[in-house]
């Protein structure tokens, strides 16, 4: 990964719901990285603007879904006079295919990133099994 | 799901046509407010980061978005009419064994100049970081606020 790549602008890309809102205003999806290791399924979510208590991670049979909503307007009162990006809620769900143990779910949000560990089950983890000559 | 999983795009969902439609309402009124009178410049520049202007009768407040950047990596300087954001975004490599399914979010150096839109008061500049979002508070020049006349 080469640091010294310049960023470039990319906009937010806006969801279409398959319901409709009960709340105004925009729903877009969160930039997500996904690694997995022996262990764990890891996912970094970015999601700025979103306070712990706004944030909702669910579980349920094999889909994940992750909400995130932004209050409008914090630490920038007034009028707006020029805007370049929009604010609202974070949604984006995904289906796994490993089995998760539940309460081993850990997850962290730190300067607007949310960093969730979902251990797998140990039945999961790969075991090798030598094959011998005879 | 398919869809998903080949093409790394789960940002739309098929099947709802109601939802598509108020999707493309939505794009024309952006493509609108963009022309009319509105004063709002999508992705501006084209500079990382986007940023959003506020102001009130004391102060312009200047945000951008600027998730898992650490403050200590953020270089901010404010000249008379200008505000200049530097810094980088750095993403820790995860362990050696880490296989990865997705990569979306980027890392890179950036630096933004923006015009500030009136006269500022630079010896009262604050800047703040919460959750991810950068908001500087730039104080207004004491000339510049507006200030009641009463008529007599």
């Amino acid at each position: 990964m080469s640091d010294t790549k310049e960023m470039k602008v990319i906009e937010k890309q806006a969801v279409a719901l398959p319901a409709e809102q009960t709340k105004p205003g925009p729903v877009f999806t969160p930039n997500v990285d996904i690694f997995e290791t022996e262990k764990a399924i890891t996912l970094l979510v970015d999601m700025p603007g979103v306070k712990a208590n706004e944030l909702n991670v669910d579980l349920r049979d094999d889909t994940l879904t992750l909400t995130g909503d932004v209050l409008p307007n914090v630490g920038a009162p007034g009028e707006k006079i020029y805007a370049e990006y929009e604010t609202g809620r974070f949604y984006r769900q995904f289906s796994l295919s490993e089995v998760i143990v539940q309460e081993k779910i850990d997850a962290k949000l730190s300067d607007g990133v949310l960093r969730l560990t979902l251990p797998k089950v140990e039945k999961a983890t790969p075991r090798r099994i030598a094959v011998q000559a005879g | 799901m398919i869809y998903r999983t080949l093409f790394g795009a789960p940002s739309r969902h098929f099947g709802s046509s109601f939802a598509d439609v108020e999707g493309m309402r939505r794009q024309m009124e952006r493509l609108f407010e963009t022309y009319g009178d509105r004063p709002l410049a999508r992705a501006g520049a084209g500079v990382f980061p986007a940023v959003n202007i506020t102001e009130d009768a004391d102060a312009y407040y200047v945000s951008a978005e600027l998730p898992g950047v650490n403050s200590a990596d953020l270089d901010l300087n404010i000249t008379a009419n200008q505000m200049t954001l530097a810094g980088e975004r750095k993403i820790l490599e995860e362990a050696a064994d880490a296989r990865y399914h997705r990569r979306e979010r980027e890392a890179g150096r950036f630096s933004r100049a923006v015009a500030l839109p009136g006269e500022i008061d630079p010896d009262n500049v604050k800047a703040r970081m919460v959750d991810g979002v950068l908001t500087v508070t730039i104080a207004k020049a004491e000339k510049a606020k507006p200030r009641q006349i009463a008529v007599q």
